[in-house]
Parts: structure tokens; sequence; C-alpha cells
């Protein structure tokens, strides 16, 4: 989240798209609720009518999929009407920049894509240069090439006729949705956009987030209260895995993974520090070698120095176009690129997309090691129905896990609080907690490299590991500490104490930090920052909902991220009844403002967007896989042959697998003419892997179901609770019909296109509950994330007497 | 002056927090149940589930669906039919507590017969008794009293993440309602609230009661 869960009171419009908020996220509700008492209106925007729906003002079914030309369709809204913030515009996006002369979008293809590779060079997509190297910057937009007008051009085909045949919302819904929300556009108004994970699983996820951003860019709303992009996270902890690096591409902090052009330090820093030419922009990730050498010398302490580069040398990798998501590990399993290996935390083989796939991949491994609570689709995978047991020669190793309550530490929120947790049990049985598995076990590796050495022990060796795990240690280091004396302002801080804020970090290697957004959560003076329970606020803070007191938020404990944003030039803040920070003519008040300068026409003054290095918001935005403008193209499976806004049916850069493309149905195939959307709910957990035990919410959601229209039904010979059989081009799956007004049939392009959607929940494991229901998702996904497609694949179904799944 | 409980259905959002909590504090163990083409699930109240959250779904005359939820439970009624039938046969069956207004099923129920208890059933105006055939007790809502009587508050107000629910004295209690339901009217104009002056559990109603339940107000 730009902002926190409680800051969506402040809100005039709450837009809530590509979430299911009240199901999925039902605390949620309080602050949506809150923000309806005020007078804000509530608008849902999904394919289902859903309990979210139920409690918001009014509900717009829209295609799965075509969430692009809705909201291209917001841009234009907003272009032609002129309903922009347009000082806010001017001021903190890059509007006025000039893109260079070699950008061009024709066909529905952006310049610079490769065919072959199925990749963009995206060198045709920058800035025009002047002489000095700086960027050619037009405040009149007069320039056909500024990014302002390149953006009206861009959008102008996203007309109300042509979202609306897209989309299968009527001119009239969309008008209505386009005012309300754009209503926000006035300085004194704001919106906000909650989604959820849902929204990045499509082949233009990414762009499709973006898509939102650059209309809350549009309208001023970004930095202010009751307004930013809000990515509702969960329980899993989303949020803290993605900022410790759960995923590939990046390490800590969000820094770039080492790759194979990086061979020095030098290199990686030289790439991955970016410069400006623009005395108003803080360019924050200047600070990146401060950042990348305090977070080696977190992982090798005193064995990095300054002539072994800090220890970079030790790190793996990746080739330059390397992909190693989940989805790269399971087509390798598949081909036998791979022996074995750990799953932790996620339940493959019920979970992924495409999942006969992924269940097949892993009867290729010799071996497997699953951390589980319970034994679940993945850990039993042999014992799936249909396989005999015998001929699977996977030897898996079940790892006892300890429940929630039964471990200590942190779970940074959606507003990225970090919050402990303590204990409330201890482990029962043998179960240990991730640290307790993972530490023991990395010490036994270094134990038979100290005695037997091994390949490559620099990394194993030299890594500062210790004996036993304990949260808070980590706790600590995450925050990270002096390697040698130093002096900050009067302190003089000596070597192992906690370094008190990431502006102390060095590239000298006298810090460390296992992650320099977190620094300052835990400091010498004030301890644990996450354990914080105390209300105090000041009568400003009051308003907006801040805590400061309570809890510890990265970065530096800023509740609003870019607040610079919610001033204009001067420091006044755009709405006066709501300020979030206020210039009192020598600090700030409100929130911790993003860094401390004065407002942007003092001297000294600096621009709100610090992490870009140009200090502005990108409405063009070249740093993406699959183009600097959102653009619509259909899902992979698509009931359409064509659509109105370019020639280039899907998009030509999503990614694949070569065994994925041999099951696809081809666009609006008539053996497939179906949609099928599939979704979480409240009473279970992701795959269920946790809550299908849970005898309690097994009773309220027991099995497997298909949600589907009465036309649907009526035209299939389906009652309510009728047996039903779906199949895609992959597989198929058994479900009980749930038929319901809360979904109807859609008129796309002035043919009638059914929907339908099922929870993903349901596995075989759980005895006649159903099985997954992505034996039917596609393997498709977004070329910037590698993340499925499972919001939209096709299907058919029938009625089905004899189920033998569900009982 | 009793304890009154304010549902707002047009604040519930049936994340069945309270029909899980109810449960759980309970201590009931889960029915097997089956997917018949329904959210709602249990289909019904029962000896193992004391509260439930109930779905009903509708298209108005312009094609707007409606998807109403209900939240079950025990009424705790000022004067309660259901203990003046059971008073006829055996005293102390059901009581109700002058201080909460808690009406409550006692152990002594699994002395009444089973048509005893079919006709407490069927004077309750919200169909809420169900007995427990393996104990021949009959059962419902207990107002959580041995919480209240702790101090605190049932648990599935307790719960309740949206404020759908409140729990105070009842003079409070029905002031507020009035509150809510001036505020409701402004987007539901048949709202209304469910039998204020006989229940201590008040429903507050967005439209007619055959678009929640039969039984949701007599």
């Amino acid at each position: 989240m730009t902002n926190h869960w409680i800051d969506i009171k402040n809100s005039n419009c709450v837009l809530i798209i590509g979430s299911n908020a009240a199901e999925h996220h039902p605390v949620s509700f309080k602050w949506v609720l809150a923000a309806k008492d005020n007078g804000a209106t509530l608008i849902h925007i999904d394919p289902k009518f859903s309990r979210t729906s139920a409690r918001c003002d009014f509900h717009v079914p829209i295609r799965s999929g075509s969430d692009i030309a809705f909201l291209g369709g917001m841009i234009r809204y907003i272009l032609d009407k002129k309903l922009y913030q347009e000082d806010y515009v001017r001021l903190y996006t890059n509007a006025s920049f000039v893109v260079g002369k070699d950008y061009y979008f024709k066909d529905g293809v952006f310049s610079g894509l490769d065919t072959k590779n199925r990749r963009y060079d995206a060198k045709t997509w920058a800035f025009e240069k002047n002489a000095d190297g700086s960027i050619v910057v037009d405040k009149e937009w007069k320039n056909p090439r500024c990014v302002f007008n390149l953006l009206k051009e861009h959008y102008s085909r996203y007309t109300l006729k042509t979202v609306s045949e897209v989309t299968g919302i009527s001119e009239q819904d969309l008008v209505r949705v386009y005012d309300i929300f754009c209503a926000t556009g006035k300085p004194n108004r704001a919106g906000t956009i909650l989604y959820a994970i849902g929204w990045t699983q499509h082949t233009t996820g990414v762009q499709i987030i973006r898509t939102s951003a650059m209309i809350q860019l549009l309208l001023g709303n970004i930095g202010v209260a009751g307004g930013g992009i809000n990515a509702l996270r969960g329980e899993p902890n989303v949020q803290g895995s993605t900022d410790h690096a759960l995923l590939y591409d990046s390490i800590p902090g969000y820094m770039s993974m080492p790759r194979a052009q990086w061979q020095t330090l030098d290199q990686y820093l030289k790439a991955n520090t970016p410069t400006t030419k623009f005395p108003e922009s803080a360019n924050w990730k200047a600070n990146t070698p401060k950042y990348m050498v305090s977070l080696l010398k977190a992982w090798f302490g005193d064995a990095a120095t300054k002539d072994n580069e800090f220890g970079y040398q030790w790190l793996p990798k990746l080739d330059t176009f390397a992909d190693t998501s989940y989805y790269s590990v399971i087509d390798n399993a598949l081909h036998d690129r791979m022996r074995g290996g750990f799953v932790f935390g996620v339940n493959p083989c019920q979970s992924f997309a495409n999942v006969n796939k992924v269940r097949e991949s892993l009867d290729h491994l010799d071996w497997l090691v699953c951390g589980e609570i319970h034994n679940s689709e993945t850990s039993d995978n042999w014992h799936r129905p249909g396989v005999d047991p015998k001929k699977i020669k996977t030897e898996v190793f079940l790892l006892p896990s300890a429940h929630r309550i039964e471990k200590e530490g942190t779970i940074s929120n959606s507003g990225r609080w970090l919050q402990w947790f303590d204990k409330a049990i201890e482990p029962q049985g043998e179960a240990r907690d991730f640290g307790n598995m993972l530490v023991p076990l990395m010490n036994k590796v270094r134990e038979l490299y100290r005695k037997e050495g091994g390949v490559f022990p620099e990394p194993v060796l030299n890594m500062i590991w210790p004996e036993q795990y304990k949260a808070e240690d980590w706790t600590k280091r995450i925050n990270g500490y002096f390697w040698s004396d130093v002096k900050v302002g009067n302190k003089v801080y000596h070597r192992g104490e906690l370094v008190p804020a990431f502006g102390n970090l060095q590239a000298d290697g006298s810090t460390s930090s296992l992650n320099w957004l977190y620094t300052a959560s835990y400091t010498e003076e004030e301890g644990n920052k996450s354990k914080r329970r105390n209300p105090k606020q000041t009568p400003l803070q009051a308003r907006l909902g801040i805590y400061p007191n309570w809890s510890w938020c990265w970065p530096v404990n800023r509740r609003i991220l870019y607040n610079r944003a919610s001033v204009d030039e001067h420091g006044k803040p755009w709405n006066p009844s709501l300020p979030v920070i206020v210039w009192n003519g020598k600090s700030w008040d409100g929130d911790v403002p993003d860094g401390p300068w004065p407002p942007l026409a003092e001297k000294g003054g600096k621009l709100p967007f610090i992490m870009h290095a140009d200090g502005v918001a990108q409405l063009f935005g070249p740093g993406r896989a699959d183009g600097p403008f959102p653009e619509h193209y259909e899902p992979v499976e698509t009931p359409l042959k064509s659509h109105p806004f370019s020639k280039q049916l899907c998009s030509p850069v999503y990614k694949f697998f070569e065994e994925d493309m041999k099951k696809v149905a081809e666009p609006a195939d008539p053996k497939y003419p179906i949609v099928l959307t599939t979704y979480s709910m409240t009473e279970h957990w992701c795959g269920g892997g946790e809550t299908r035990n849970t005898p309690n919410l097994l009773e309220a959601e027991p099995q497997l179901y298909v949600e589907m229209s009465h036309e649907l039904a009526k035209e299939k010979g389906i009652k309510n609770g009728d047996g039903v059989l779906l199949e895609s081009a992959r597989g198929s799956c058994e479900a009980i019909a749930m038929v319901t007004v809360r979904l109807r049939p859609f008129t796309i392009m002035g043919k009638t296109v059914h929907l339908v959607g099922m929870p993903f929940a349901f596995g075989w494991m759980t005895p006649k509950c159903g099985d997954a229901t992505n034996r039917l998702t596609i393997g498709a996904y977004d070329p910037n994330t590698t993340i499925q497609e499972c919001k939209a694949c096709l299907v058919n179904l029938r009625k089905l007497d004899k189920l033998t799944e569900i009982g | 002056m009793p304890k009154s409980i304010l549902i707002d259905t047009t604040r519930c959002t049936a994340c069945r927090g309270c029909q899980i909590a109810c449960k759980e504090w309970h201590n009931l163990p889960a029915n097997q149940t089956k997917q018949t083409g329904t959210h709602q699930n249990p289909p019904d109240l029962n000896p193992y589930n004391l509260k439930i959250v109930r779905f009903r779904e509708h298209l108005d005359e312009n094609k707007v669906v409606h998807w109403n939820f209900f939240p079950e439970q025990c009424r705790h009624c000022l004067v309660p039919p259901c203990k003046d039938v059971a008073d006829m046969v055996l005293e102390g069956a059901i009581i109700q507590d002058a201080k909460t207004g808690a009406v409550l099923f006692t152990d002594r129920t699994a002395s009444l017969s089973a048509e005893d208890c079919e006709a407490i059933r069927q004077v309750c105006p919200y169909n809420i008794p169900r007995r427990d055939d393996k104990t021949g007790k009959l059962t419902k809502c207990d107002y959580c009293i041995d919480r209240l009587q702790a101090g605190m508050v049932p648990i599935c107000v307790k719960t309740c993440p949206t404020g759908a629910m409140a729990f105070g004295e009842r003079s409070e209690m029905l002031e507020l309602a009035q509150k809510r339901l001036a505020k409701v009217k402004k987007t539901f104009p048949k709202a209304f609230l469910a039998d204020p002056q006989d229940v201590n559990v008040i429903y507050l109603l967005a439209e007619e009661k055959e678009h929640y339940y039969e039984y949701a107000t007599f």
C-alpha cells in the first residue's frame, strides 16, 4: 500500500477493482465502511457480484481480463474532459518529458520488439536528451512527443464504445463510474483504488496495476490522505516476504539480483545506481552503494572487506535474461534439469496454475523436502488419484512445521507496519518453525564443508550464521549494526551497536543491514519498535488516523508514501482540510515527509517521487518489459478472435514454456466457449491446505462449487446443486453448480459470453471435497513477473450425474 | 434493564466470523456438510450451530442484484414464549436471567420429552430452538452468559470486524438502533427494525423479511 488500512476512511471514493476485499480481507471493510460513514461512494468492479459488492453503493460486472480497457477508457475520459489535477500533473509527473524520435506504437506493438525472443529492446523508449545529457522538457505540452500528448494519442482509441464492447460494461455504467471516481481529481477530494494479488494474475498483470497508478497520478491521488494505490496483502506476509526478496529477481530492499553482466561489484553498482541532471531530484537510489555494501556486510561480516568487494564474488549471478521463478523450477523438474528441492509455505500441486503439469513434474524429482503443518497435495503427490505410488521414484521428507501461533517474530502488514507477534504455545510434537529447521540444517552443511571441504566453500563458510535461531536476533540484523566506531551527529556509535536510521548506512563497510528499508526499526535508543503499542498522536495525526507510536513502518515510520506530493511547490496542502504534511516555515508537521528538504519552490527543495531518478512519477514508464504505456491485450485464452484496439490479439511478450503451449484453446474456440475465473474465499486460506484441516471452516465451505448464471444453467440444463464437469484444454474438474443472479452473461463485441467462477481451495487430500480447480487453469505468464494467468481461461461444462471427486 | 445486541445487517459482510467464533467459544464439533448450491452452510441451526449466517439473493425490478445476510440467533425475547411453554411442563428447564435478559435453556431441558421440545420450537416466533437428539437437551444461543458474567461481550459481537454488531444497555441499543435506522433509510427507504419492542437481539433490515428469511421477524 502507498497508504495504510486506517487511511481508507479518509477517502471520498473507494474503487475496489481486482479485489474482493470483504471476503478476502474481512477486516478491511471496517475502514471501507468507515469511509462510507464519512460520505464516500463505494464502487466494486468485478466479474462477480460478491459479498464486497453487497456492501458497496453499486457493483459493475466486468469481463475477466479486460481491466486495461476499462482503465484506459478512464484515462481517455480524464484527458478529454480535463478532469486531471493539472498543477499536480505538471509538477510531479513526467508529462512534460519529451520522448525520443525512435519511439512508436503501431498496430498494438511498441517499437523495439524482437519477435523471435519475444522481448522488447527498450532503447527506443528513451527520453530525448539535450546536449548536456539532460532530458528535454516541454512545460507547455506543445511538442507532439511530450508524454502528455503521447498519452492522449495512445488512449484516444479507448472510447466509451470500444471499451464497452470489450469489457461488457454498458456505456452508461462506464460514465457513471468514471464521473464519480474522476470527481476525486479536484484538489480537495481523494479517491483510493483497492486491489489484491488477483490483479497480478493476468498476462498483463503488471500493466493493469500501472494503469491504475497512472489514473491516480492524473487525478492527484497519490501521496494524499484517502488516496493511493492500495494492494491488500494478507496473513501470508506477502509484504514482508517481498521486502525481504522472496522473489528471484531481487535481493533485500528491492535491489536487483546480481546478473552475469555485472561480474564485479563496481559493475553492479554502476548499473544499479541511477543519476539525474535535475537538481531538484533527490534521486534516492543514488544511495544504492551504501545499501548494497551494508547488505553484503550483513551477510559476510568481517570476511567482507573492500579488497574482496565485500564478498560480491560469493553471490550467485543469474544469466542476463534468466528466469528462476517458481514456474521455471517446475518446468526444470519436468525436463529433468534438477533432482530435488525444498518446498516451504506453498502447495504447488494444488495452488499453481495448470497443476496437472506441476504434479507430473514433481514425479521427476529424486527427492523433495516439504515443510508443512498438514500433509498436503504436494507432500503426498505420489498418492494422488489415478497414480500408482510404486511407479514414482521421489523420496519425500515431510518436516512438521510449527503453526503461526507456535512461533514469534514479525509480520509486515499491507500498510508496511512491522508488527511483532508473540508465541502463544510451544510447537507441538516434533514441529519446528522455519528458523529452527533452516539454521541447524545450514550448520550441518557448514560442518560438512569444514570437515570434508567442498566446491566453492567461501559463501557457505564466510557468512554470518548463528548456532541457534532466535527471531529477535534476526530483527536486529535486519536493522543493521555498526562494524566500526562512527560518529553520527554528536554521538559516537561503537562497533556492535545498532544503526539508528538508513541515512547512516555507509558504502565503506562500516555498517551492515539485511534490508535498508528496515533500518531504524530496532535501535539502541528505542529497542524493538515492532513491539510499540502506544496510541499517542498529535491532533493532526488523529484527524488523519495516523498512529506514529504504534508499531513502526518502513521507510522511517512514514505512514503515507510520496506524501510530498500532497502539497504544492510551496508546501501548501492541496487539501487544506486534511493535510498529510504541512511546511511550518522551518520543518514539516504531520506524517514523516519523503525527506527533510523544504518545499520544491524553496532553496534546496526537492521533488516528491524520490525513488525515481528524476524525481517525478512516470506516466510514461520505460522500465517495464511490455511497453511504456499499458495496452489492452486479450487473455491468452480468449472468447474473441479480434478486439477493436489493435491487430495484436494477445501480448506479444507474455511468457510461456513450450510444454504449456501444447494445450491452449484457440481464440474464440467453439470447444471451450466459456470464460473461467478463479478466486479465494473467506472461509479457506489460499489453496486450503491449512483450513480444510480446520473442521469448523470446512463445515462452512465443504466442497468445490462453480458459480454460474441462471442463463448459462438453463442453456446447459443444469439446476442449482447439480454435479458439473468442467473441461479445459488442459484438464477436467468436477464441481457443484451454484446457480446465481450474482453472475450474468456478458455481451462482448456483439456476442453473448458466459463467465463462470470457481474457488481454488479444494484438493484431493480432503476426502470428497473435490480436487484442484487449477487442473483447468492456464500456464501463461506476465512478462515482468512470471505470474500465472489464473484469472481468465476458457472451459466448457456439462451436467454430470455421477460424481467421483465430490461425495 | 437488560442488555441488547443491535445487528445492523447493512454493515454485515457475511464473513461468518460470528458463526465460527460461536462454535469455537462453545466448543461445538463440526457437522459434516455438503455443497448444495449455496454459500449458506450448515443449512440450518442445529445443536452444533447456535448461530448461522443466512444468505439470500434477488434481482430487483431494475435488474440490480441484492444479496442479504442474516446472522441468525436467538432474540432473547423480553417475554419469551418458549419459557412459558416449558414452565408448564418443567419449571427451571428454561430460565431468564434478570440482570442480562438472557433466555437460557438449562440442562434440565434433557428431561423434556421430544414432543415438549417440538412444542417449544413451534411456539418460538423465530424458529430457534433445536433438540439435540443425542443428549435430549434443547439448544440455542446462550447470550454467552459466561462471558457476560465475566464482564465481556458476547463472542459474536467481539468477533465482528465491520461494526455490524453492537452490545450494551437496552436503552442505549434502542437509541443507537433508531440513529442507524434514520441513516440507513436514506439509502434503503424500506429499512426497518425487527420487533425492537419485544426482543433483545434487534435486527436492522434493509428490506422486507422475505428477502432475508421468513422467520426474520414475526
